[in-house]
């Protein structure tokens, strides 16, 4: 049972709370900037917009859902209260504050510079603080997790870690790495330089620095929703479990190659040589392994589920599945825009292709896609699942979760497939406008119109996942069932020792970021002449 | 089916159905690297990739980008050049004439902060960033006028930054150009 219910209660709550704001200034992006709309009179509020847009989908939402769902798992799957429950208060205080801090700069102006935070472009270094603020306190998170997995073994010698805190800790030992890249960045370089104490950055070490965080980043998003496919799912349509060492295969292997691939975002940068760019391209189709891995253990999984229903034969399971039940339609919502996604990530990825693609609406399809898309609709399943064990609600209305989960879907793809074809016709991305009446961009405009549909669509989803979580109250005589995870298919399997602790994963990711980045960055940072001049933004 | 068999036996089914599953992701993986490898080898098509330094300070005194040279050039070797500069909001020259059928090498460097442009629906995409040169090598098969925004956000005006791409009949390209001048379709 858990405990520390008001804990994760708050980080869900700023989690949603942010990310309908940041779903507002989305859906009026793409708005204005369509032929609905005539020119924006200060393209400069567009960026600015953007820049909220991006920071809060990207740092603060999926921090808190790792975070609060982080503390769930860990108290649900070991079952004993959380260790440390005081620091775990003290980092939410510190991304509430470091968000505030973040927004109020941004609202004012002073740091329209996307989330991105490409130098030489500086933002006031509040902005920079403010997104400091929110990573510290997600540090924090990451060694409450360490510690209370620790005291677990010690109490449980030689037991096998509990599948979904296995995978909890191993998406928190990767964000203590992966987000040490940009630390780095905003520390080193951009901190000192928005501060005025320097004068001049190293624009191209910047990037690689950012590259270390920005792909390996999509990961620590990602595994929040991997652990509710492994251990959630199967349970929540009445399957098990394919395989329970394939999820830690899993995890682990993103833990090992989430980082030495940041570079395949810098393919059409001048700064780094073609060797490193091969290199990482390399250890990028490596990371799809454990996503193709997952997709045929919970395929298995779900088929389990069809076939205690009665399904016969090759097809027959598909049929008889819960096909009323919400998380059966989201699991499936989820792997057709993680199959989109994903196949759009491997042109992206691929040494060549990326060309085409670089840099262009299709990019901003790829993501939405597969992180707002995939990912953030296990976020919303994840606490319709928690909601009960939190407020002591009956179960969420399924017709409303339904609901809300259509429109996600529905919108997501209406937003995302117009901008994969413009992109490959090459509209650049983050434009506050378009000329549509030139003859050449004019046959795009009706994509630009579409997907600004789908912006609102979502923004109605965003709207009724917030009303479905805050209209759920705790009835007289509601009993809250014990919450539980995913029954494995075969329980006596016994665990690998090698999966059942971090030391040699960590090992080799460590080791396999510096063989990776560590020549680039040497040779970047001894480049004196790549020092060019600070441009601060919002000064006037 | 599970129900019939003893549960090490449909345990087994299990594990070989994975495992075959994992040879397949392996095999997917190979083909994929080895088609990089092929493309890059083979069509020596590289993504841009040389690590060169520029100083910012001094591009526009002295050397390869000062005013006069930017544009397209026929080099002593008969190689096509472009060299071009991405400043907030522009790019010097505007208007950018290459000719068809014909290997362009670009050039390009930014003074200010990070460009980048893609030409049309070509495959002709590179960030521009300052301290450090741009360079790729691509050909143009349609012939006719191209946009070539600018694609990395490069503050408030970056929305109206797009400069244009004439491709040219390489006859007629060939024609306009005089050994030692610089050729744009900038309109004086």
């Amino acid at each position: 049972m858990l405990h520390a219910r008001k804990l994760v209660l708050a980080h869900f709550w700023v989690a949603f709370i942010a990310f309908l704001g940041a779903l507002v200034l989305g859906a009026w992006q793409m708005y204005i900037r369509s032929p609905l709309s005539t020119w924006i009179n200060n393209p400069e509020h567009y960026y600015r917009s953007v820049t909220a847009h991006g920071t809060v989908m990207a740092y603060v939402l999926p921090t808190l859902v790792a975070m609060g769902f982080g503390y769930a798992i860990s108290e649900l799957a070991l079952k004993k209260p959380l260790i440390g429950v005081r620091w775990a208060w003290a980092g939410f205080w510190l991304v509430v504050v470091g968000t505030a801090v973040a927004a109020v700069t941004m609202a004012s102006g002073k740091a329209s510079v996307l989330y991105t935070f490409y130098p030489p472009m500086l933002a006031s270094p509040f902005y920079y603080l403010g997104v400091v603020l929110v990573v510290v306190g997600s540090w924090i998170w990451v060694a409450l997790m360490a510690i209370n997995l620790r005291a677990w073994k010690k109490q449980n010698p030689g037991e096998p870690v509990p599948l979904a805190m296995f995978g909890n800790v191993a998406g928190a030992y990767l964000w203590a790495w992966t987000s040490l890249g940009a630390a780095i960045e905003v520390l080193v370089l951009i901190l000192p330089a928005s501060l005025g104490l320097t004068d001049t950055i190293n624009a191209g070490l910047a990037r690689v620095f950012f590259s270390w965080t920005l792909h390996a980043i999509v990961y620590f998003w990602l595994m929040p929703s991997y652990i509710a496919f492994y251990t959630i799912v199967p349970r929540a349509i009445g399957g098990r479990l394919y395989s329970d060492t394939m999820g830690r295969v899993a995890f682990v292997l993103f833990l090992v190659f989430s980082m030495p691939i940041g570079i395949h975002h810098l393919f059409a940068d001048p700064q780094v040589g073609a060797g490193f760019k091969f290199v990482h391209a390399v250890m990028t189709a490596m990371v799809s392994v454990p996503t193709l891995l997952t997709v045929f253990t919970i395929v298995a999984s779900v088929e389990i589920a069809g076939r205690l229903r009665g399904g016969q034969g090759m097809f027959g399971w598909l049929r008889t599945l819960p096909w009323d039940n919400p998380m059966m339609l989201a699991v499936t919502f989820s792997f057709i825009m993680l199959g989109f996604g994903g196949a759009g990530g491997i042109i992206n990825m691929s040494y060549q292709l990326n060309e085409t693609i670089h840099n262009t609406q299709w990019v901003t399809g790829h993501f939405h896609l597969i992180f707002a898309g995939a990912i953030v609709l296990m976020y919303f399943m994840i606490a319709y699942e928690l909601w009960p064990q939190l407020t002591g609600c009956a179960p969420l209305s399924a017709a409303l979760v339904k609901w809300q989960i259509w429109l996600w879907f529905v919108g997501m793809m209406i937003l995302s497939m117009p901008w994969h074809l413009v992109g490959l016709l090459g509209m650049p991305r983050r434009m506050a406008y378009y000329d549509f009446t030139h003859p050449e961009l004019q046959p795009q405009a009706w994509t630009v119109t579409v997907s600004a549909i789908g912006g609102f669509i979502l923004l109605a989803s965003g709207i009724l996942l917030v009303y479905t979580l805050a209209t759920a109250r705790k009835k007289e005589g509601t009993v809250v069932a014990p919450f539980t995870f995913s029954r494995t298919a075969h329980p006596s399997a016994h665990t690998p020792v090698a999966l059942n602790g971090f030391g040699l994963w960590v090992a080799m990711m460590i080791g396999l970021t510096i063989v990776n980045y560590g020549y680039p960055i040497v040779q970047l940072a001894s480049l004196k002449e790549a020092y060019v001049p600070v441009i601060p933004i919002g000064s006037r | 089916m599970s129900a019939t068999l003893p549960s090490h036996e449909s345990e087994a089914i299990a594990v070989a159905a994975e495992r075959r599953w994992t040879w397949i992701v392996g095999a997917i993986i190979a083909v994929l690297i080895l088609m990089m490898v092929v493309t890059g080898v083979h069509w020596a098509s590289m993504p841009p990739s040389r690590v060169e330094t520029i100083d910012v300070k001094t591009l526009h005194l002295r050397g390869e980008f000062i005013e006069s040279n930017l544009g397209t050039a026929i080099e002593s070797d008969g190689r096509v050049v472009v060299r071009l500069i991405a400043q907030q909001y522009s790019f010097e020259p505007q208007c950018i004439a290459v000719p068809a059928d014909t290997p362009v090498t670009f050039r390009a460097t930014a003074t200010d902060a990070i460009h980048g442009f893609i030409i049309g629906r070509t495959n002709a995409n590179t960030m521009v960033v300052p301290g450090f040169v741009a360079t790729f090598t691509t050909s143009f098969s349609r012939t006719g006028e191209q946009l070539m925004p600018c694609h990395e956000y490069c503050g408030t005006g970056h929305e109206a930054m797009w400069g244009r791409v004439q491709v040219l009949p390489r006859d007629e390209f060939m024609a306009k150009a005089r050994p030692g001048e610089r050729l744009s379709c900038v309109a004086r």
